[in-house]
């Protein structure tokens, strides 16, 4: 029997203006005045009236709430419409979940009862608006690959006084489990297999397999060579493994003269460089070689990280891609050696721009259909700010309820991000050094271990993951690549295998099951003992009539896979089914030197270990150098005020309050320097955490990253991201000598020579600066394809690739956190200090985007297609030697307490730094840029195509973004001292912090002589209450 | 509180844990560091021997996410414990105890009924992490010696909602345990004073003569010198303080048996 029960709210729901403010920007042709937002659960089971009853006041709270038992419209105001959103039948129902472990908790129902809830919200509409805009409402409610909607006005449900008592139960139809797929077909079928999936026997391709015609062609051979043809479970297992998403080939294969290919040579080639020259000093332990990168935090812990990306589900599903990519970093945490416990959260957001309202398709309009009917039925893609809504939600959910504090984060905007956005995601743990007399880090699975499986259930989400985010996105991406996060039953996961099963010693390997499910995680782990053998059918499922292929490759989310030895394997259930978790033995790792499945006693795949993670062919790659050039913008003369206010208001630039504030960064209770700081809460650009409370020791982490100088030379967009990840760690604290980095390269058409030459020199330069830095890689990784081709609204061929992206991450630890110094000015009277050399490198700057920005044509603006702008040629460069020499006077200064705040020099330059600076402390500045001097800079190759190398103009002295540059305060009685640290050091004061909130920077009067001193006229003239609303302007806007 | 009490030298807390509690560590932490010994316990481990409650005096439910908040926050939570532990809660809290609930714990302390009133969403519809200034306004040996504090919150449904009726007894009996005001914080950076729009400003809130604290702010995440918003501020004009106030709260309720 199926009731529904409402919880209806009793009180104002604060929530409600949310909705009313997102409803009424939708363009409707009235509007909404009022919502109700209703709980309703259906439940299906066995129950009587009086246990429905019972079950709907135990879901009620009776201050805030009152319940209905399949009545709705007498029991509320009037209303106009419903639209009730839920889930697609077998899509993970969190809250159904929980509401039936209550129900059944409290019914003392048996645990095998029958009884499912689903849940669903219930939006009660009122408002002059037609039943067209209720459909524009509900559109902007869900999302149409993990859920459903259902619509309709007062008099229906007036009618029959309730919702339809429908469940979305699973209904999957019978096939055959196992098919044979042909291999001796013609070169045109093999190439269709690898890209549009194996043929079901309804003629159905399954979804990219992601081969190409020389992998097909291996597999074929040594399928041939045993004589018979592959399952289609072989097939899969072998796509999902070879997959660009989890062999990385572009960046391990050879290219041009490079035969061991990038990664080898330069990443792994970097960090085994830097370890050999630290010696004893080596602070590294595991990297590259698990889940995470390892490095010692102190005599009892190692703290590990690892940043991933999550850009092709968030694009699909903006909430769900995200909540699965933080969560899912996670478990390269608790993945890492024996299990780490995760103590922070990190992301990284590159979104189009939000105002961007061109919607694009995936598919062309179809030719009979007309107009909007037709545009209806095609599959539009997220806008920018639905993305960018759902995104920052997702790792809200994700990171919250885990309770794991995010501590450190960015936001960049480009409309190249339109297409694709990027959503970086990155967790930070701490494990013992030792575990039972063992060293934490090292994990075996042995020959007649348990494979085990812990965790969530299997579904038919998540399926072609892998293979989906290893191509162009178009009109065939899978909608099954969509998965749903479940972060409390991670959390109960992590919590039992952190907290309890490690220090039990109750198994003996743990790795993520990620990209590729278990047939990426068991086909690794035995390769620990060189065998496995899976008994599918043991696999718990959400619902049954998958086929074993689904079941092995799907990646439902919050599973991990572990070696456990028979004799504990009693205990390790027991302790499992204590906390609520679900632990299952799948199978047996074996010595047979092959990995084999069985699903209800037959074998239905039987691989060599050494063909499934050795024999994807390797494939030279060339590539070819390409030139850009560029005009500069026109450069008005005048004040610069209007200038530094609009860019300090730029979203590039400005705060993202926003998104920190409901972040929780303060649980586990480790906060040190804050991602919001000072008076006027500027977001800071490296935080500062204490993960061991019994240490005085920190973890410091910063970013650096520039997509647009990408666009003018890669390799200098490499070792400015590099260099400014560690500018931002010296400056607030950390130390050159305990820091390692991680790399995340977002790329694009990455088989166009063009492309790959761009990707060489980007990774050549982390190979330099991280050589040069001594600042080891730990971790890192790649998505190669960030390509969008789809429609615009008329049809029109649309092709947006996002700008090439290095992210690095800098991980450092320091000595004290007590030393470590935020970047706001603290009080009236200190002394402004720039340290380093300011050069013309205004290229693809700030200043120069900004005004490259307002010469585009008004129509092209703000979106993907507005071309080629006039950034200029000159990007900044990186001087390793001065730079090392200015950083470490900084660690001098800092540890010797003699800096009052400091800041790191970024995007828009000193202007930029002094108006954040300023804001956080609400304090004013007077500073002359007449002493900013520059001298001639030894050239760097490549050669920059145009340079102005004259005299200093008061632009480039504010707006330059030369690399190497650090803002100091220093208070009076410390000065002396200062100066005689930073004495082979350029360095030059510069002003001084005012009592006053007035900004006033004064420039030079002639800009051909800088040598010219006193006549210097005013170039910014603003106060600090501007500057504030500036900053927090397009903050405050998202709130 | 009049109570003839027995003396522990050093108290023993529980600190509940599971099903996306996950604030237990920091809460056992503060609790040993201010002196006692504190035990994370499973809700589970409890229900399957309830009567190890009778070896303890403080009973916390600390901060999280319990059954990530599905259902409404602390509902599932509360639900399970008064399935299974009702009994043995009452007994608890007719000794001479301690209990507080610190977020998610005192949602679930409201649901269980064990506190008056319910949380639910934030003014504007969204998770706030912000510091806030408390004045304190009842009688509890949780609040010895404590006028004003400043303490983080971290929560998307902390909206108190309270009848007037039940406000003004509770007023009356000093069972508000504070409210939100403008101080240091609100003052250095800014922020209105009630960050969630909670009636009558209420940040928690106490019951069985002022034994049992529910409190939506996390005085756990206030027990270092670097917690606080303002401590590198501090710390720059010499004045830096060497702990956080927030371990106070745990001080009294330990010595609250000594």
């Amino acid at each position: 029997m199926i009731s529904r029960v409402y919880i209806i709210p009793q009180i104002k729901d604060s929530r409600e203006r949310l909705f009313l403010n997102s409803w009424n920007s939708l363009h409707l042709s009235g509007k909404v005045n009022a919502v109700t937002i209703i709980d309703s659960y259906l439940i299906d089971g066995e129950l009587s009236a009086k246990e429905i009853e019972k079950s709907a006041a135990i879901l009620t709270n009776p201050i805030l709430e009152k319940f209905s038992i399949n009545e709705i419209a007498n029991k509320v105001e009037s209303f106009d419409y419903v639209v009730e959103i839920g889930y697609l039948p077998g899509v993970t129902d969190n809250v159904g979940n929980t509401a039936q472990e209550t129900i059944t908790d409290f019914l003392h129902l048996n645990k095998d009862s029958n009884l499912k809830v689903y849940s669903s919200k219930i939006f009660l509409i009122s408002g002059r608006v037609k039943l067209e805009d209720i459909k524009k409402i509900s559109l902007s409610l869900y999302n149409p690959l993990i859920e459903r909607s259902f619509i309709a006005n007062s008099k229906e449900i007036k009618k029959s006084n309730g919702l339809p008592l429908k469940v979305p139960e699973v209904v999957l139809e019978k096939r055959t489990p196992v098919s044979i797929v042909p291999l001796a077909v013609s070169n045109e079928e093999l190439v269709r297999i690898g890209k549009e999936g194996i043929r079901d026997e309804n003629g159905k391709r399954r979804g990219p397999l992601a081969l190409d015609l020389v992998s097909m062609k291996v597999i074929q051979e040594y399928f041939y060579k045993l004589g018979r043809d592959p399952k289609d479970i072989e097939l899969e297992a072998l796509a999902q493994t070879w997959s660009e998403h989890c062999k990385h080939t572009i960046f391990a294969g050879p290219i041009d003269d490079i035969k061991d290919g990038l990664y080898k040579t330069y990443i792994k080639g970097a960090t085994n460089l830097i370890r050999q020259q630290k010696g004893n000093q080596d602070f590294c332990v595991s990297v590259f070689s698990d889940d995470s990168g390892g490095i010692i935090f102190d005599d009892n812990f190692l703290i590990t990280h690892k940043v991933e990306t999550h850009n092709s589900p968030s694009a699909l599903d903006p909430f769900g891609g995200a909540i699965t990519g933080i969560v899912g970093v996670n478990r390269d945490t608790i993945g890492f050696g024996l299990g780490a416990k995760p103590v922070a959260n990190m992301y990284g957001f590159c979104f189009g721009n939000p105002e961007d309202e061109k919607p694009l398709y995936r598919d062309p309009p179809s030719p009979k259909g007309s107009g909007q009917a037709s545009n209806e039925k095609r599959q539009k893609m997220f806008l920018p700010k639905r993305i960018m809504e759902g995104v920052i939600k997702g790792v809200n959910v994700g990171g919250n309820c885990s309770g794991i504090p995010t501590v450190s984060g960015f936001v960049k905007y480009d409309d190249r991000f339109k297409g694709k956005p990027l959503v970086f995601v990155g967790t930070v743990g701490v494990i013992p050094r030792k575990i039972n007399d063992k060293l934490s880090h090292e994990k075996q699975a042995c020959v007649g271990d348990y494979i085990v499986m812990v965790g969530g259930r299997v579904g038919a989400d998540g399926i072609h993951g892998a293979t989906f985010s290893s191509v162009t996105m178009d009109s065939s991406s899978p909608a099954t690549a969509v998965q749903i996060g479940d972060p409390i039953t991670q959390k109960k996961l992590s919590d039992t295998i952190v907290k309890e099963a490690r220090g039990m010693d109750l198994y003996n390997s743990i790795t993520d099951n990620g990209a590729g499910g278990i047939s990426c995680s068991v086909a690794e782990m035995a390769r620990q003992c060189n065998g496995a053998e899976v008994e599918l059918e043991k696999v718990p499922l959400k619902y049954p009539g998958l086929q074993p292929w689904q079941i092995w490759i799907s990646e439902s989310q919050e599973r991990m896979t572990l070696s456990v030895p028979k004799k504990k394997w009693e205990v390790f259930q027991k302790l499992m089914e204590s906390r609520g978790v679900e632990a299952t033995v799948i199978g047996e790792f074996t010595n047979s030197g092959k990995c084999v499945v069985k699903y209800e006693s037959k074998v239905i795949m039987n691989i060599d270990l050494e063909f499934l993670h050795e024999g994807l062919p390797k494939r030279p790659l060339e590539s070819k150098l390409v030139e850009n050039n560029y005009s500069l913008p026109k450069i008005k003369s005048g004040s610069r005020t209007k200038i530094l206010e609009e860019l300090l208001a730029n979203k590039n630039i400005g705060g993202f309050s926003f998104i920190s504030e409901q972040y929780d960064h303060e649980v586990q209770a480790s906060s040190v320097l804050k991602p919001l700081s000072g008076r006027g809460r500027i977001n800071t650009d490296a935080q500062v955490f204490r993960p061991i409370f019994s240490s005085k020791k920190g973890a410091i982490l910063a970013t650096g990253l520039y997509p647009s100088y990408g666009d003018i030379s890669t390799y200098h967009m490499a070792a400015c991201a590099l260099d400014t990840a560690v500018r931002n760690v010296v400056a607030s604290g950390g130390t050159m000598s305990h820091l390692a980095i991680l790399d995340n390269t977002c790329w694009c058409s990455s088989y166009d020579k063009g492309r790959l030459s761009e990707l060489k020199e980007t990774i050549k330069a982390c190979y330099d600066y991280g050589v040069g830095y001594g600042t080891p890689f730990i971790s890192g990784k790649d998505s190669m394809f960030n390509d969008f081709k789809g429609y615009d609204e008329k049809g029109n061929p649309v092709a947006i690739s996002i700008p090439p992206t290095l992210l690095i991450s800098a991980i450092g630890v320091l000595p004290d956190i007590e030393k470590v110094v935020s970047p706001e000015f603290k009080n009236a009277g200190d002394v402004i200090y720039l340290l380093g050399e300011t050069y013309d490198e205004l290229g693809a700057g700030e200043y120069y985007k900004l005004l490259a920005q307002k010469e585009v044509h008004p129509a092209l603006k703000g979106t993907p297609q507005e071309g080629n702008l006039n950034i200029g040629n000159n990007v900044p460069k990186v001087n390793l030697e001065k730079n090392l020499k200015t950083y470490l006077a900084t660690e001098e200064a800092i540890r010797k307490e003699l800096i009052n705040s400091s800041i790191s020099l970024g995007s828009g330059g000193l202007a930029i730094a002094l108006a954040k600076a300023s804001v956080g402390g609400m304090l004013g500045c007077q500073v002359s840029l007449k002493d900013i001097y520059q001298e001639a800079k030894p050239e760097i190759e490549p050669k920059p195509l145009s340079r102005g190398l004259g005299s200093i103009s008061s632009d480039v002295a504010l707006f330059s973004e030369s690399q190497g540059r650090i803002l100091i305060t220093v208070a009076p009685k410390n000065v002396s001292k200062f100066e005689k640290i930073m004495k082979e050091i350029p360095h030059q004061k510069i002003g001084q912090v005012s009592k006053n909130n007035k900004f006033i920077i004064t420039g030079i009067e002639d800009p051909t002589s800088h040598k010219l001193r006193g006549a210097s006229k005013k170039v910014v003239e603003t106060n600090v209450k501007k500057l504030y609303e500036a900053y927090h302007s397009f903050s405050n806007k998202m709130k | 509180m009049k109570t003839p009490k027995q003396k522990f030298k050093k108290p023993k807390v529980i600190v509940m844990s599971g099903y996306g509690l996950n604030c237990e560590e920091e809460t056992k932490f503060a609790f040993e560091h201010a002196g006692g010994i504190a035990d994370i316990v499973h809700i589970n481990d409890l229900i399957a021997k309830p009567q190890m409650m009778r070896e303890y005096q403080i009973l916390a439910f600390p901060g999280g996410f319990s059954y990530g908040d599905d259902t409404g926050s602390g509902k599932a939570y509360a639900n399970k414990m008064k399935n299974h532990l009702s009994r043995e809660l009452e007994e608890f809290l007719s000794r001479d105890t301690l209990m507080i609930g610190i977020c998610n714990g005192f949602q679930i302390l409201t649901s269980l009924g064990i506190l008056p009133g319910a949380l639910t969403y934030n003014k504007n519809g969204k998770y706030i992490d912000r510091w806030v200034d408390l004045k304190v306004q009842g009688r509890s040996p949780w609040l010895s010696g404590i006028k004003n504090i400043s303490l983080p919150i971290a929560h998307g449904e902390g909206r108190y909602i309270i009848d007037q009726k039940k406000y003004k007894e509770m007023s009356k009996k000093k069972e508000i345990a504070f409210i939100y005001e403008k101080g240091e914080i609100c003052k250095f950076q800014n922020l209105e004073k009630n960050p969630n729009g909670a009636m009558y400003d209420i940040a928690g809130v106490l019951g069985y003569n002022g034994r049992v604290l529910g409190m939506m702010p996390h005085p756990e995440r206030a027990m270092f010198f670097h917690h606080s918003p303002l401590w590198q501020h501090k710390k720059i004009n010499g004045n830096l303080e060497k702990e956080g106030a927030g371990i106070l709260l745990f001080k009294n309720a330990i010595n609250y048996f000594k």
